[in-house]
């Protein structure tokens, strides 16, 4: 079987080997590469507040920072994003102020989730979906929701992430077929980083890439170096471009690693070995591109210092401010269900208040 | 007014609807050229196009799914599942996804879509074509579960359900798609969700039922009216949320309520009704709540009219509870 080579744009040493369609501004490359940074720093300081037990649970991105960072500044900000559960360097790119992740986060009285979900996000305002818990699942909904741009004559496209292990649910294989079959205006994101929890990719699938699962759907595939954030971006913007242009829908798979745990709740030193992850290290999608910006005299130390520094004291002030906010009332549980209470929760809510 | 059966009733519903409001879409398998294998949606295709009236891939998770997608981009969809029995492969979509989005989102994105699926035996159809799923998805926070059981309610409710905010599993009684008939107007009319109806007022026993166990029920109290036993059929029509108004009122005008449906006997609605009246008003009974169901097996061919709850076992349940 022959496997797509990965398509690279940088070396390991942040030098151009391929090149590309799409020019970026010298604002942007170091746009991406904050929001990289700041994404990195949200995560390490989740994972470290997490014992104190305000964060239901957290799945970190490290060391998959390229692949969400440069598919979405591939993308408009009018376009529609579906996350999973492990993608908030996108919120961070869209501009999220932290104080709205944080209410998420906290699940406080101001979480505009009210509470009801474990540290999932979606915000409409900002055109990104809240994700299910069951992996896949959003991808069918997602196509829909492409469907009905489609169907209105709208400019947008959707983006659905998922990651190696949606790929052997039904979801991805019944969305993806649909999505194929209409010329669907979506890009179906795959970030394979190896692992669905504890399971390597090699037991997920016989299939020794994921962007050859798009042949079989009769649908255009990308197979990236999901830790080259130029390659991701070109890729994706390409996918983009179909989509806007009635081409359809194209899979890319970004070939990355999930340097973290699964969440916060996993111990990934039960099932893999430190040398396969200093391995990945070797290859941290941060670096590389910092790499590239010094190269090209956009960043230095001292800018990196003071945004390290900058985001660490946002964050450790947004903490304390959120600290202080209440939970939600309790009433909330019996919201949003229906969108008019029935009688039979009526009658639940009076007994909750008894 | 025309004289039209039921499944003529869900097409009207559905053309006129479509005809009203552009955002109405109709996807399914066989949905279009060939109008549905009830031919429900016959017509749509050629009136609507392609473009409203969605031929979909053999498909429940993505023809479920994708319906969701377009109620939160701001469609009405109507899905149509083939046969109830083949709702299982949707069924993640449906209770993980449809169920809950307007939870999950905190009220940023609701699922106002319809699920329609042909439910029920008495077809011949074997264990795959022939069963009545209902309580599962009353079972699930945030569905509503509409069951109409006559040509004027089936449109009525039809026409709510597209208009309603919530997600509607609208389930049809396929053994009457066509064996009942009845005026029904034309143009523009609503039938409420949460109101049961009153199939045939009565004194001493009070039949709960739905969809095609309804006649059932009448046929029973027919019978039972020649023995001087007067019986009320309440046709509920909704099952969430149901009429909690319409089952206190008959049960405590008799006191002697029966419970019918196709659907197995464990954990059915059934249950759930029972539970509710000996919840409620227990004081108002005369006799013990009863059941009459499908047994608890897988749905059999050969002996499909020993299974559903035919006239003669509902008047069984009668006899048993009067002389209670």
């Amino acid at each position: 079987m022959v496997v797509q080579q990965l398509y690279k744009v940088l070396s390991d040493d942040g030098k151009i080997i391929t090149e590309t369609s799409y020019t970026l501004s010298k604002n942007k490359l170091v746009e991406m590469y904050q929001d990289m940074v700041r994404a990195r720093l949200f995560d390490e300081w989740m994972l470290k507040i997490h014992p104190m037990g305000r964060v239901s649970r957290f799945p970190p991105s490290i060391g998959q920072e390229a692949s969400m960072i440069g598919s979405i500044h591939a993308l408009e900000p009018g376009d529609w994003v579906f996350p999973t559960y492990r993608e908030f360097p996108v919120f961070l790119a869209r501009k999220t102020p932290l104080q709205e992740l944080f209410n998420r986060m906290f699940a406080s009285k101001l979480d505009i989730l009210k509470g009801h979900e474990i540290t999932l996000y979606g915000n409409r305002d900002r055109r990104i979906v809240v994700p299910s818990g069951p992996v896949a699942l959003m991808i069918p909904v997602a196509v829909g929701f492409a469907m009905a741009l489609k169907h209105k004559g709208e400019k947008d496209i959707c983006i659905a992430y998922f990651g190696d292990g949606a790929t052997s649910k039904a979801d991805f294989h019944e969305g993806t077929n649909l999505a194929g079959v209409f010329k669907t205006p979506i890009i179906l994101f795959c970030q394979n980083n190896q692992y669905a929890i504890s399971l390597p990719v090699a037991k997920q699938t016989a299939s020794r890439s994921i962007a050859a699962k798009a042949t079989a759907y009769g649908i255009a595939s990308e197979r990236v170096d999901g830790n080259d954030i130029l390659a991701v971006y070109e890729a994706t913007r390409k996918a983009a471009e179909r989509a806007r242009t009635g081409e359809g829908p194209t899979l890319i798979e970004a070939y990355t690693y999930r340097i973290g745990p699964h969440t916060t709740a996993d111990d990934p030193r039960t099932y893999r070995t430190e040398e396969e992850v200093k391995k990945w290290l070797q290859k941290d999608p941060i670096k590389r591109f910092r790499k590239h910006l010094e190269n090209l005299g956009l960043w230095n130390k001292e800018k990196e210092e003071k945004l390290i520094s900058d985001f660490k004291e946002e964050l450790r002030k947004v903490t304390m401010e959120t600290e202080k906010i209440e939970p939600p009332n309790p009433e909330t549980i019996l919201q949003d269900v229906y969108s008019e209470i029935p009688w039979f929760l009526e009658e639940e809510l009076e007994e909750l208040n008894r | 007014m025309a004289n039209i059966t039921l499944a003529q009733a869900v097409n009207q519903a559905l053309r006129e609807e479509m005809r009203r409001d552009d955002r109405v879409i109709v996807l399914g398998e066989d949905v279009g050229k060939r109008g549905g294998v009830f031919l429900c949606t016959e017509g749509l295709y050629e009136e609507f196009g392609p473009e409203r009236v969605i031929d979909t891939p053999l498909s429940e998770s993505a023809i479920i799914g994708a319906a969701l997608g377009m109620a939160m981009y701001g469609l009405r969809p109507v899905a149509e599942i083939q046969f109830a029995d083949f709702i299982y492969g949707g069924f993640e979509q449906i209770v993980s996804n449809v169920a809950k989005i307007r939870y999950r989102s905190g009220g940023q994105f609701g699922a106002p879509m319809v699920i329609r699926a042909p439910y029920g035996g008495g077809v011949k159809g074997g264990m795959y074509h022939s069963q009545s799923p209902e309580a599962y998805f009353a079972h699930t926070a945030g569905l509503k579960v509409v069951i109409p059981s006559t040509p004027y309610d089936t449109k009525g409710l039809l026409i709510t359900s597209i208009r309603d905010e919530d997600p509607v599993v609208f389930f049809e009684p396929k053994r009457i798609y066509r064996a009942v008939r009845e005026e029904v107007p034309e143009g523009d009319y609503t039938v409420p969700i949460g109101v049961a109806r009153v199939a045939r007022e009565g004194d001493d026993v009070s039949i709960l039922t739905y969809g095609a166990c309804v006649y059932d029920a009448l046929a029973a109290a027919d019978k039972a009216e020649k023995e001087g036993i007067s019986v009320e059929v309440i046709d509920l029509r909704t099952l969430v949320p149901f009429d909690k108004d319409a089952v206190v009122k008959t049960v405590r005008k008799t006191g002697r309520p029966i419970i019918v449906h196709e659907a197995p006997k464990l954990c059915g609605f059934g249950a759930e009704l029972s539970a509710f009246i000996a919840e409620r008003e227990i004081l108002s009974l005369q006799a013990p709540i009863l059941r009459v169901t499908g047994f608890d097996t897988p749905f059999p061919l050969v002996h499909e009219h020993l299974y559903l709850p035919n006239e003669n076992r509902i008047f069984k349940a009668i006899k048993k509870s009067i002389e209670f």
